[in-house]
């Protein structure tokens, strides 16, 4: 017998079924379909202000920084800005996500490398598909618009959400996501991305920039 | 590396254990920090309490239907793109990494934190298969360095001090200026930092363990702080994922439950800082990632603890909260249990593991205070489960004389002052009273081998359960 046959076999002996039951099936198979949301967590609950507000207080309290614009056209002198109040070089790394394309880049004096990270660049910028208000978490999705290594390789990572796309929890934002992409569909990786890397593995102190980001940039665009 | 099980040794461990001044002052930072923050963060979210009863009804409705999920999160990874490798043994699932391995030419394999690849001990496979495998969670990193096993599930190093891993990173990192602070830890950080950098950019295949594995979209997860498990997914051509069978979960909703209660158990945190969910390899139009994506599916007796009543065990998450608050953990550390699996869940796990002939000491470890059921965040009840093996191994007749007379349980406890105020409060008033005059005893009936190292702290005149409540309220006035 493979390996396969002989643990999914084992696994019913064990319970006394033979895979075929009608209720068990269907039990599962609703399960899938269905996708109850289970107990909700009443904290993101609130209306878009509020819930934006959340957002960025809870980001915060998790060490990322926190800038507010007021809109997309706002965001290079912002990307800007922050790269010269951290004494770093005018240079960013960005995959072509439309609405950073869309974006004035020209109006400032940003040099910007296109594609993934090779592990040199000292800032990239994603554009963030939602923000989960109730932990202040980022949610990236991969692909050559967003290059999952911006996410993790450079030293600083900024991050841009707009303020319509923060969910008050995990389960708006996985509806989002599933109309976007459909029922059963995922991007090759969906990144929840809470804060900048951090490790308490020497004494249970804890320290930033691991391995990935030592610092974590979100730039809020609110119209 | 995980060596032979030094479990049934138990004892001898937990009284080196006792004696090692660094280990000692280690494990001062384990009761000190995991329980207070995971109060207050458990605190501060009302549902907290509610959550916990429904990452539990998941675990359950999965198992019981664990052949079910397994086929449809088999179905989604292969529909992802990706492959589902299934073993039996640990020698499968080993041998399933090393064919991959060799089929891509694989020189070197980075490796994120991963619990099935110690109890697999998949780093001696890979070596012995003439590649690299190099730890790239800090933690991990120096325990490899140290050739050592993980004495805590989710804090490998912790039972290490700074001043030993600045001298292991000398020791190593013998490339590096001699004359180089490292007095800091965040110096030691940096340098591992940069030379793992180096490995993630130059790594063939990248293994990971997953959290969760989710039967809807056939997505394996993992849950990490310093990002090294996404640079080791991320950047090799291959990922592999070793899982056990009993990581599925039906939806992206159910592993969204559970999560709320995984961070919070473990580190005391709202949400770790990476929570990744990946399916299959890159697509098409991808920029980065890996072109192929395996699942290792260990089993290594898992199915045949389904319908006994060990079954509750797989539903553990992997938290570690249960050692965190186990006053035998804090009093002997990881290491003392001799195997993969430390603490209360280890003292539960290991026997049906590696076989109640080897692992049958470790459910003796406890003093059955329920503080470590009182905090699973899938409220297993690992004392009554410690006691279902003692009762086993008293019917095989393992146990030692003493075990069965009820004498050498107790007399091991009486010897560690921190686990002797579980004592019941008659005991306390007695023994108060006994040590009143200097609060230390010199000599204590039936525990020479204590007091022969040192004298033996009178209680405190509260058992443990009472400083336990004032702590509390301590804390949340
Ligand atoms: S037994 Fe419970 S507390 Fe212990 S590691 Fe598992 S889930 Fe966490």
């Amino acid at each position: 017998m493979t390996a396969r046959a002989d643990i999914l076999s084992n696994i019913r002996r064990s319970l006394g079924v033979t895979g075929r039951e009608r209720p068990r099936v269907s039990a599962v198979e609703d399960r899938i379909e269905t996708a109850p949301r289970g107990l909700v967590v009443e904290r993101g609950r609130l209306p878009h202000d509020e819930r934006v507000a959340l957002f960025k207080e809870q980001a915060e309290a998790a060490l990322a920084t926190v800038v507010e614009v007021e809109t997309r056209a706002d965001v290079p002198a912002a990307v800007a800005a922050y790269l010269r109040d951290n004494n770093l070089p005018a240079r960013i790394r960005r995959g072509d996500d439309p609405r950073l394309d869309a974006m004035p880049w020209g109006d400032t004096a940003l040099e910007i490398a296109a594609g993934k990270s090779d592990g040199k660049d000292l800032a990239g910028v994603n554009h963030a598909f939602a923000g989960v208000a109730e932990t202040g978490t980022l949610v990236m999705t991969s692909g050559h618009e967003n290059p999952t290594t911006l996410n993790f390789l450079p030293d600083y990572a900024i991050a841009v959400v707009d303020a319509k796309d923060v969910t008050g929890d995990y389960e708006d934002m996985w509806a989002k996501l599933r109309f976007a992409h459909g029922k059963g569909e995922m991007p090759r990786t969906v990144n929840w991305i809470t804060g900048p890397s951090r490790s308490a593995d020497i004494e249970q102190k804890m320290l930033l920039g691991a391995h990935g980001p030592r610092s974590l940039h979100i730039v809020l665009v609110k119209g | 590396m995980t060596a032979q099980p030094t479990s049934p040794q138990f004892k001898d461990n937990a009284r080196h254990a006792l004696d090692d001044a660094q280990l000692q002052k280690a494990l001062g930072n384990v009761r000190q920090n995991f329980i207070d923050r995971r109060a207050a963060v458990a605190a501060k979210l009302p549902e907290f309490e509610g959550l916990r009863d429904s990452a539990r009804d998941i675990k359950n409705h999965t198992l019981k239907n664990l052949d079910l999920y397994l086929e449809r999160y088999e179905e989604n990874v292969t529909k992802a793109g990706g492959q589902v490798h299934w073993a039996r043994t640990a020698e499968e699932a080993r041998q399933a990494v090393l064919d991959i391995c060799a089929r891509v030419g694989a020189k070197t394999v980075t490796k994120g934190k991963s619990m099935i690849s110690e109890e697999i001990a998949l780093n001696d496979a890979i070596e012995a298969a003439g590649m690299k495998a190099v730890e790239t969670d800090l933690g991990e990193y120096i325990i490899q360095l140290r050739h050592e096993a993980p004495s805590h599930i989710i804090a490998p190093a912790v039972h290490l001090n700074a001043s030993q891993i600045e001298s292991d990173f000398r020791k190593h990192h013998t490339h590096l200026d001699p004359a180089r602070d490292l007095s800091q830890p965040t110096q030691l950080l940096t340098e591992a930092r940069m030379i793992l950098r180096e490995k993630f950019l130059a790594a063939d295949v990248g293994i990971t363990g997953a959290n969760f594995l989710i039967a809807e979209t056939g997505t394996s997860i993992i849950v990490t702080n310093e990002g090294n498990g996404d640079l080791t997914q991320t950047l090799p051509k291959v990922h592999i994922v070793i899982a056990s069978i009993e990581k599925v979960v039906p939806t992206l909703e159910d592993a969204s439950q559970i999560l709320r209660v995984l961070a919070r158990s473990a580190t005391g945190q709202e949400m770790s800082v990476y929570t990744t969910f990946s399916t299959g390899p890159r697509r098409p139009t991808d920029v980065d990632g890996p072109e192929e994506y395996h699942v290792v599916l260990l089993d290594n007796g898992r199915s045949a603890m389904l319908g006994t009543e060990f079954e509750e065990m797989l539903r553990c998450i992997r938290c570690g909260a249960c050692m965190n608050h186990c006053p035998v953990y804090h009093a002997v550390g990881g290491h003392a249990y001799g195997w993969v699996y430390p603490g209360p869940m280890g003292a539960v796990l290991t026997p049906t593991l590696i076989g109640v002939d080897k692992g049958g000491h470790l459910p003796n470890a406890s003093t059955f205070c329920g503080r470590c059921e009182s905090v699973c965040p899938v409220r297993i009840p690992l004392p009554k489960l410690m006691r279902h093996w003692r009762e086993r191994e008293f019917e095989r007749h393992l146990s030692p004389a003493t075990v069965r007379w009820g004498i050498g349980f107790w007399a091991f406890f009486a010897k560690r002052p921190a686990l002797y105020r579980l004592a019941t409060g008659v005991a306390m008033r007695g023994l108060a009273w006994l040590g009143k005059s200097t609060g230390r005893f010199k000599s204590l009936p039936l525990a020479a081998g204590w007091t022969d190292h040192r004298d033996f702290p009178a209680p405190q005149g509260a058992t443990f359960q009472q400083q336990w409540k004032a702590r509390r309220k301590g804390r949340s006035a």
